[in-house]
C-alpha cells in the first residue's frame, strides 16, 4: 500500500456488548444482567461518552447444545438487536448503532426496512453486520429449516446486500418511490419500498469472516471488516491482503475500515495487569468450561476425568457432533495434537492447557502501554481501529473510557469531539453512491 | 375486573399513525401526550404494502422516552418468520420495561407476496389460520424460558438451570419452530395480543388468541352483539371471557369546536365512512358518547385513530380524557406499570413451570 497520509492516523472505536461464549465474566460479582435495558443503556452511554464510532451487538438464533442439552456454562440468551438498538437511538445522540443480522434465514425486503427505519429513526447511525448460516441446526427455528448449502452461503449474502442496497436507492431524492425489480439466483421479488432514502442513504455495513470467501465478499461489498486477528503481525497480513483487494472493485483503502475484535485488562503496573489477566482466564476457564472446551474437540463425553489431570490418552473422534450452534475451528485432530504437546511440554493439567491454548486477552498492560500498542497497530497498518469487547456487563468499559481514551487523545490519535452526525461520518466513509 | 358501578374499568387507546412520519420526534411527542392523557396504550399500524417506517422498530425508540403507556405496534405474521417475530415483541416488552403489546395482521395481496417471492398470496381464512399458530408458537416460546431460569450459581459454574429451558418442537400448516427462545421470558410473560376482530375471519383467532379485540362498528348495537360473540367464541374454546378485552375502533375528527356542528351527527354516534366507522363533532360529545356505551356495557373502551393527528390527539387527551376523568370514569393516573396492569390483566402463568410442591415423578425417582 503505498497511501500518504497527512499526520497521524486516527484509531475507530467499537463497543461490543459481552454477550454469550466465555468472554464474559459473568461470576465476577460486579457482572450485571445481559438482558435489562438498562445494561445496554450504561455500556452505550459510556461508549458515546468515550466518543466511540460505534455500539455493536452480535446475534443469536438458536441456543447452543451441547450432548444433546441446552449449554449451561456461559451466559444464555439475548434480546433481539434492532429492537434494543432502536430503543438505545433514544438515549444516544452520536453513536453508531450496529447489529449483527443474518442473511440466511431473514428476507432482503423486510430486513431494508427495518434497517432503513433505524436509520431514520437514529438521524443517520444504522450499521448491519452481515453473516451468514449453513446451520440445519438453527435452521431449525424458522421457515425455510436448514435449506441452504454452505457453498451458497456468500452467494445468497452477496445477492442479499446487492437487494437490499437497491431498495435503499429506490426512492428518488425528493422523496418518490420508485418501483423496484430484481430477479437473481436467491430472489425473485418486486414492489416498492415503504421507506424514503434514509440519513446515510446506506446505512453502514459490516462483514465478519476471515476466510477467502470472506474476505472477497467484504472487499466488494463491506464497508467495515471485524476479524479476529488480534496480534501485529497477523493483522499486518491480513490488512495488506484485504486493502489489496479493493482495487478490482473499484474502491480505495480508505473506504473499507479493517477493525479487530479484541479484548484489553488494564492495570497499575505491567505486572499487575498479567496477574488480573491471569485471574480473568481462570473465571472464564472454570473446571466445567475446561471439560467442555475438550468435549468439543475431542466429540466424546469427557465427564469422568478430573480437570486438574492429564488430557485423554484416547483419539478424538473424526466427525464431533457433540455440540451444536457453535463455530468450529479448524481440525480436531490436529489440535489435540498441538494441546497434547503443550500440555507435555509445560506439564499442564487439562484446565491449564486450555487456558493456555484458548483465546487469551489481546492487550494486557497499564494503561499507557495499551495505549501506545492500540497505536502502534494503526499507524503501522495492522487495523483501522478495533472492537472492543469489555469482559464484565455493562461496567466493563469504563476504565478504558476513563484512562486509555484521554491517552490515544493526547497522542493525537483519537477523536476529541464528535465532527458529524453519521456513522459514516465518525468513520471517514464517502456517500454511498446511488444507482440506477 | 368490576368496579363499584358494576362494569369494568374504561379502557383507552390512541393510534399514532401519521403518513408521511420517518424520523423520531413527531412520534415521541404524540406518545407522551397519549401518557399525559393515562391511555392504556398506542397503537402504530403497519404494512409492507404503503409508504410507513417499521412500527415495532418507532415504538422501541419511544420506550425510554416515555414511562408509563403501553406500545402496541402490528407486526404482521403472511412473510415474516415467527421466530423473529415473538423475539422482536418479547424484546420490546424488555426494553420498554413491560408495555409490550402486538398487533397481529395478515398480509393478503399478491402485491405484498412479491415483495418476498416466497409464496402468493392465499385466502384470508388460511392467513388467519397461520396467524393463530404464529400467536400460539409464541406464547410457547415465550413459555419457553421459566423465570428464575438464570441461576449464575458460581460454585456448579452453570449460568442457566437448563431444566428450566424448554424445546417447544412446534410444527403449524406452513412453519414449524424447535425453540427455545433466544430470548429470556418477558416481563409481563406474554405481552398482549391485540386483533381487529371487525372482519369474519379475524374474530374467530381473536377469541382464541387476543387480549384485546378492536371491532369497528358504528353503532352501540352492532359493539355489542360483536362483544358478546366474541365473549362466547371465547368461552368455547376454554377462555374466561372476562381475560378478553373488547374496544371499539373509531376515527375520530374532532375539528368542530366544542360540540357537534352537524345537527344529530356528534351526540348521535359514529357513521359509517369509506375509511371505517368515524365520529365527527367536538370532544365533548365524543365524552359522552364514550360514557354512554361503556355505561351500558357496549364496549370495554376505546381505539381512537384521529383523522388530523396532532390537532386531534390534542383535543382528545385535553378534552374528552379530562372530561372523563373529571367525571371519575377514567383514571387520573397509572396505578400500576406494565401494560397488563393498565388492562387489568392478570400475568399468565407458565404452561412448564410446574406448580405444587413436588412433581410426582421427583418423588418417585
Amino acid at each position: 500500500m503505498t497511501v500518504r497520509r497527512p499526520s497521524r492516523r486516527r484509531i475507530h472505536l467499537a463497543a461490543h456488548f459481552p454477550g454469550v461464549n466465555n468472554t464474559t465474566v459473568w461470576a465476577d460479582p460486579r457482572s450485571k444482567s445481559q438482558i435489562d435495558f438498562s445494561s445496554f443503556e450504561y455500556l452505550a452511554r459510556t461508549a458515546e461518552r468515550g466518543l466511540f464510532d460505534f455500539f455493536f451487538l452480535a446475534e443469536g438464533l438458536r441456543l447452543r447444545e451441547h450432548k444433546g442439552r441446552i449449554h449451561d456454562l456461559d451466559v444464555v440468551g439475548r434480546p433481539e438487536s434492532l429492537t434494543v438498538l432502536n430503543a438505545l437511538a433514544g438515549v444516544t445522540e452520536h453513536l453508531g448503532l450496529a447489529a449483527t443480522v443474518n442473511a440466511t434465514f431473514n428476507e432482503p425486503y423486510e430486513l431494508a426496512r427495518r434497517l432503513a427505519t433505524l436509520d431514520h429513526l437514529s438521524g443517520g447511525r444504522a450499521a448491519w453486520n452481515v453473516v451468514t448460516s449453513s446451520d440445519a441446526f438453527t435452521g431449525e427455528n424458522f421457515r425455510r429449516g436448514g435449506f441452504l448449502d454452505r457453498a451458497d452461503r456468500y452467494t445468497r449474502a452477496a445477492e442479499f446486500v446487492q437487494v437490499t442496497r437497491k431498495l435503499w436507492d429506490s426512492w428518488t431524492a425528493d422523496g418518490i418511490p420508485r418501483p423496484f425489480a430484481h430477479r437473481g439466483r436467491h430472489f425473485d421479488i418486486a414492489g416498492e419500498f415503504t421507506v424514503p432514502r434514509s440519513p446515510q442513504g446506506h446505512p453502514v455495513v459490516i462483514q465478519a469472516g476471515d476466510s477467502d470467501e470472506g474476505r472477497e465478499f467484504a472487499a466488494a461489498t463491506a464497508d467495515v471488516v471485524f476479524t479476529r486477528h488480534g496480534s501485529l503481525e497477523a493483522g499486518r497480513a491480513f490488512y495488506a491482503d484485504v486493502k489489496r483487494r479493493l482495487e478490482k472493485y473499484g474502491r480505495g483503502p480508505d473506504d473499507l475500515k479493517i477493525m479487530p475484535g479484541v479484548t484489553f485488562v488494564l492495570g497499575d503496573t505491567a505486572a499487575q495487569a498479567q496477574e488480573k489477566a491471569y485471574r480473568i482466564r481462570r473465571q472464564q476457564v472454570s473446571p466445567q468450561n475446561a471439560i467442555l472446551a475438550l468435549e468439543q474437540i475431542w466429540g466424546v463425553d469427557l465427564s469422568s476425568y478430573d480437570p486438574d489431570g492429564p488430557l485423554p490418552e484416547i483419539d478424538p473422534v473424526a466427525e464431533p457432533g457433540i455440540s451444536q450452534g457453535r463455530t468450529r475451528r479448524g481440525d480436531s485432530v490436529v489440535i489435540a495434537e498441538k494441546w497434547r504437546a503443550l500440555s507435555k511440554e509445560k506439564g499442564l493439567s487439562i484446565r491449564q492447557t486450555v487456558i493456555e491454548a484458548s483465546g487469551r486477552q489481546s492487550f494486557v498492560g497499564t494503561a499507557e502501554a495499551v495505549a501506545a500498542e492500540l497505536d502502534e497497530f494503526v499507524q503501522r497498518d495492522a487495523a483501522d481501529g478495533f472492537i472492543l469487547q469489555p469482559l464484565i456487563t455493562p461496567g466493563g468499559l469504563d476504565e478504558f473510557v476513563d484512562k486509555v481514551v484521554p491517552l490515544l487523545q493526547e497522542r493525537g490519535a483519537f477523536r476529541t469531539e464528535y465532527q458529524g452526525a453519521t456513522l459514516r461520518s465518525h468513520l471517514g466513509l464517502p456517500d454511498p453512491v446511488r444507482k440506477g | 375486573m368490576t368496579s363499584s358501578h358494576g362494569r369494568g374499568l374504561l379502557h383507552l387507546a390512541a393510534a399514532l399513525d401519521q403518513e408521511g412520519a420517518y424520523d423520531a420526534g413527531s412520534y415521541v411527542e404524540r406518545a407522551r401526550l397519549a401518557e399525559r392523557g393515562g391511555l392504556d396504550f398506542v397503537t402504530l399500524g403497519d404494512t409492507f404494502a404503503r409508504p410507513g417506517p417499521d412500527a415495532l422498530a418507532v415504538l422501541s425508540r419511544i420506550a425510554p422516552a416515555t414511562a408509563r403507556i403501553g406500545l402496541v405496534p402490528t407486526v404482521t405474521t403472511t412473510h415474516t418468520e415467527p421466530f423473529h417475530v415473538q423475539a422482536a415483541v418479547a424484546t420490546l416488552d424488555w426494553v420498554s420495561r413491560g408495555r409490550a403489546g402486538w398487533q397481529i395482521d395478515v398480509s393478503t395481496t399478491e402485491g405484498e407476496a412479491r415483495l418476498f417471492g416466497r409464496r402468493h398470496a392465499a385466502p384470508v381464512d388460511e392467513l388467519w389460520h397461520e396467524a393463530g399458530e404464529v400467536a400460539e408458537v409464541a406464547d410457547q416460546l415465550w413459555d419457553s424460558w421459566e423465570d428464575g431460569a438464570e441461576i449464575r450459581d458460581v460454585a456448579t459454574g452453570r449460568f442457566i438451570d437448563r431444566d428450566k429451558l424448554h424445546h417447544v418442537d412446534f410444527t403449524g400448516t406452513t412453519f414449524s419452530v424447535k425453540g427455545p427462545s433466544i430470548v429470556p421470558r418477558p416481563p409481563q410473560g406474554h405481552p398482549v395480543r391485540v386483533i381487529d376482530a371487525t372482519e369474519g375471519h379475524a374474530r374467530r383467532t381473536a377469541a382464541r388468541h387476543a387480549d384485546v379485540a378492536l371491532v369497528r362498528v358504528a353503532s352501540a348495537a352492532q359493539a355489542a352483539a360483536v362483544r358478546e360473540q366474541l365473549r362466547r367464541t371465547a368461552s368455547e374454546f376454554g377462555r374466561n371471557p372476562d381475560s378478553l378485552r373488547v374496544l371499539a375502533s373509531l376515527l375520530v375528527d374532532l375539528g368542530d369546536g366544542e360540540h357537534a356542528a352537524e345537527p344529530g351527527h356528534g351526540g348521535g354516534g359514529p357513521r359509517q365512512s369509506a375509511q371505517g366507522p368515524r365520529y365527527r363533532g367536538g370532544p365533548v360529545d365524543l365524552a359522552e358518547l364514550i360514557a354512554t356505551w361503556h355505561t351500558n356495557r357496549v364496549v370495554d373502551g376505546f381505539h381512537l385513530t384521529p383523522t388530523e393527528p396532532r390537532r386531534d390527539l390534542e383535543r382528545l387527551v385535553n378534552g374528552t380524557v379530562a372530561l372523563l376523568q373529571h367525571r371519575g370514569l377514567f383514571r387520573t393516573f397509572y396505578p400500576g406499570s406494565t401494560l397488563r396492569e393498565h388492562l387489568g390483566l392478570a400475568k399468565p402463568a407458565n404452561r412448564y413451570a410446574v406448580t405444587g410442591a413436588t412433581s410426582w415423578t421427583g418423588a418417585t425417582s
